[in-house]
């Protein structure tokens, strides 16, 4: 499966394109507005294409993300795949309760992280050596929180928790807790 | 003049606190609250840069009081600073459109100090027990009282329920100034009004031979409809404060009661629904109808395509009460259609509706070459910008796969939140500001101009390039509500504090510059009682 890493390289590339760009028409604007005019009304039709833009633009990101990110259409069918594995971990008290000390993955296993909490809201993220994020979701109390994962290289991960649930959940971080394995 | 006579009496001592209008005054105390607020938000706003840095900078605020900072920030910040400016200018702009007196300024005066009062109850209760739920109060987060104090918590919810109050206040007294009949005048067509009023007359327009005609200004069928999602969200705010505030009177009473009696993802879909509200709603819808007011008044010139911006504003309302779920896409229990459909398809539309507002504003002031670059207009593009940068960020989050590596990322709140809010929302404000600080103030003079082109650069600088730091740091991975205690993302925090200080740079500038303005008497000024008995907005000649 597509790194995150690599998803997020190529919207930073769009992102930092499209500032640059909008930054370089306001610019341009605000030189033009001032200067002397021909007075005529900007035609509809370029506002027409604009709306039509828009739309365009705003469909075709979901399409094509649904498109190139694998673990999208994953994530919406994922009652209906079945995961080499699974791991049962609970939250409670500001605490992780894996199954094990260290939770075994073998490389391309498609894994199902199925997260508990017994009291607040609390988030499970897993996160590289280097503090970049895999992915996560959030943990609600009372209801199931599963999302499925495909490691496909070897990493040792940390796990922590990306929602805030009061200052006593600063420090819910186990370190080196995933390892990905031939 | 000396320096003490300046700053004592104002720039040449051109402003009368005496020639000023009930209306004027109202409008006048509403700007100050707001700007007052708006400091503590920046200082609030620094303290957490340094702490994101290094915590031994922040001049000692401990993790606790950290989050209890985090908590109050946004909230000072969208109630005691952006909604005082914001009802204040609209209390004073609707009448000021249609024509006819406040349909009552006593009340108006009753909004002002409801949030001014309620304000400072809930900062004041967070600052001395540090209640740190954060505005996203998660359940059952809010009511965790091994971590928070109960009596800190009952008075912070009691402070947003005073605002809650007002803002009930001001919608009461928006709705009546528009269909009301004054004194002496013809029966005023009430349904016709609202009809117009809430963008029905543009829509039906759009596809009617025989054109109605509006009976309300675009400003002000904006500012309607912005009001009606600010109505909504006060009753789901107050309905989620009652909830908080049975439990924690429960707990005073000895008695503790079941969190799990309360389903959190219900919970967290309705509140989010009510505060989106604001966020997809009113800002957006308040922040279009101020440009168009601005273009209209700037240049002059009728507002290019009117009827589709009419239009846009009622879809805007069907969009902001249906796009509550981008922001539970990372709750896996909520349902993948409600995901789609309202957390990506109709956010999408947010791209549409802004952008059309966008267009409209740059085309009006395009037909009206050339114009000299005022302080309002610049600030008025600054803002145009800050929203064509913020928006397209917000859609992007949006979107199932993205959001799986962003969500509670610093690139939330940097180039989306903060960029929306520094740049798109406050410089469209200090453009009104600086729009009607003549007419407001009955033709004082602003003291610089140097002073006020130093406010817009350090602003618009210091409020992208911080947006920008956060920005990378959440694509590295950092999270928007943790603590990094071993300098894991320095480099970009750093970054970020050095453009906060700039924002904090222009907001001294500006505020000297208005202080040198109007002087210190003259603020004092706008406080006292008016001596003129009248309704009228303005004195007369």
């Amino acid at each position: 499966m597509i790194d995150s890493n690599i998803v997020l390289t190529g919207q930073t590339v769009a992102y930092t394109f499209y500032v640059l760009a909008i930054m370089a028409l306001m610019g341009w604007f605000s030189y033009k507005v001032t200067r002397n005019g021909s007075g005529k009304v900007v035609k509809p039709a370029i506002f027409y294409s604009f709306v039509g833009l828009l739309v365009v633009i705003g469909v075709s990101l979901h399409i094509v993300t649904h498109e190139t990110i694998p673990w999208k259409p994953m994530d919406l069918n994922r009652a209906e795949i079945k995961a080499d594995k699974e791991f049962h971990i609970t939250m409670k008290n500001h605490e992780f309760r894996l199954p094990t000390s260290k939770l075994i993955i073998r490389k391309n296993e498609i894994v199902r992280f199925n997260v508990e909490s017994k009291d607040l809201t609390y988030g499970f993220g897993i996160f590289r050596s280097d503090n970049s994020m895999v992915f996560q979701m959030q943990v609600i109390p009372g209801h199931i929180n599963d999302i499925l994962w495909q490691f496909d290289r070897l990493a040792v991960y940390s796990i922590r928790s990306t929602e805030y649930s009061g200052p006593k959940g600063i420090n819910m971080i186990l370190r080196d807790a995933v390892e990905v394995v031939e | 003049m000396s320096f003490i006579q300046i700053l004592t009496n104002g720039e040449k001592g051109l402003f009368k606190p005496n020639s000023l209008t009930p209306m004027q005054k109202l409008t006048l105390r509403f700007v100050v609250v707001g700007l007052i607020y708006y400091g503590v938000v920046v200082i609030e706003g620094m303290l957490m840069r340094l702490f994101e840095v290094n915590p031994n900078l922040a001049l000692g605020v401990e993790p606790k009081q950290f989050f209890a900072i985090m908590t109050a920030h946004p909230l000072v910040g969208i109630f005691g600073s952006t909604y005082s400016i914001v009802f204040g200018a609209f209390l004073f702009l609707v009448p000021f459109l249609m024509k006819k007196p406040l349909w009552s300024i006593k009340l108006g005066n009753w909004t002002l100090w409801l949030i001014t009062i309620g304000t400072f109850v809930f900062w004041f209760a967070g600052f001395v027990s540090h209640y740190s739920p954060l505005y996203t109060l998660y359940w059952p987060l809010p009511a965790d009282f091994s971590q928070f104090s109960v009596l800190g918590g009952t008075f912070f919810i009691v402070g947003i329920a005073l605002v809650m109050v007002g803002t009930a206040f001001f919608v009461i007294n928006i709705f009546k100034t528009i269909i009301y009949t004054p004194d002496g005048w013809e029966k005023q067509p009430g349904g016709a009004l609202i009809k117009s009023a809430l963008g029905l007359t543009g829509l039906t327009n759009l596809f009617s031979k025989k054109k109605k005609e509006h009976l309300v200004s675009l400003p002000v069928a904006a500012i309607a409809r912005g009001t009606v999602d600010t109505a909504f969200n006060a009753v789901v705010i107050l309905f989620a404060g009652v909830l908080i505030l049975i439990y924690m009177v429960a707990e005073l009473f000895g008695v503790s009661l079941k969190h799990s009696a309360i389903d959190a993802l219900l919970y967290k879909n309705i509140f989010w629904w009510g505060l989106d509200l604001i966020a997809d709603g009113l800002v957006l819808i308040f922040v279009a109808g101020t440009w168009y007011l601005l273009a209209t008044l700037i240049t002059g010139k009728k507002l290019f395509m009117e009827n589709w911006a009419r239009a846009a504003l009622f879809v805007e309302m069907v969009v902001s009460w249906t796009v509550w779920s981008h922001h539970l896409m990372s709750d896996q229990a909520q349902p993948g259609i409600l995901k789609i459909l309202s957390g990506e398809m109709v956010t999408a539309f947010e791209l549409i509706t802004q952008g059309l507002a966008f267009f409209i504003t740059l085309a009006t002031l395009w037909s009206a070459r050339p114009l000299k670059m005022s302080h309002p207009l610049k600030f008025l593009l600054g803002g145009l910008l800050g929203f064509a940068l913020a928006v397209p960020a917000g859609i992007m989050q949006a979107d199932l796969g993205l959001n799986r590596i962003l969500h509670n990322t610093q690139w939330i709140v940097g180039p989306h939140v903060h960029v929306a809010i520094l740049i798109g929302l406050t410089m469209t404000l200090y453009s009104a500001i600086y729009f009607l600080f003549p007419i407001l103030t009955n033709g004082a003079k602003l003291y610089s101009e140097r002073l006020a082109s130093f406010h817009f650069w350090a602003h618009l600088l210091g409020g992208i390039g911080m947006g920008a730091f956060m920005g990378m740091a959440g694509l590295r991975g950092m999270l928007r509500r943790s603590i990094y205690l071993n300098g894991e993302f320095n480099i970009y925090m750093i970054l970020a504090a050095i453009s906060g200080s700039l924002l904090l740079l222009a907001f001294l500038a500006f505020f000297y510059n208005i202080v040198m303005s109007v002087g210190l008497k003259g603020v004092i000024g706008i406080f006292m009682p008016s001596k003129l008995r009248t309704k009228n907005l303005l004195p007369s000649e």
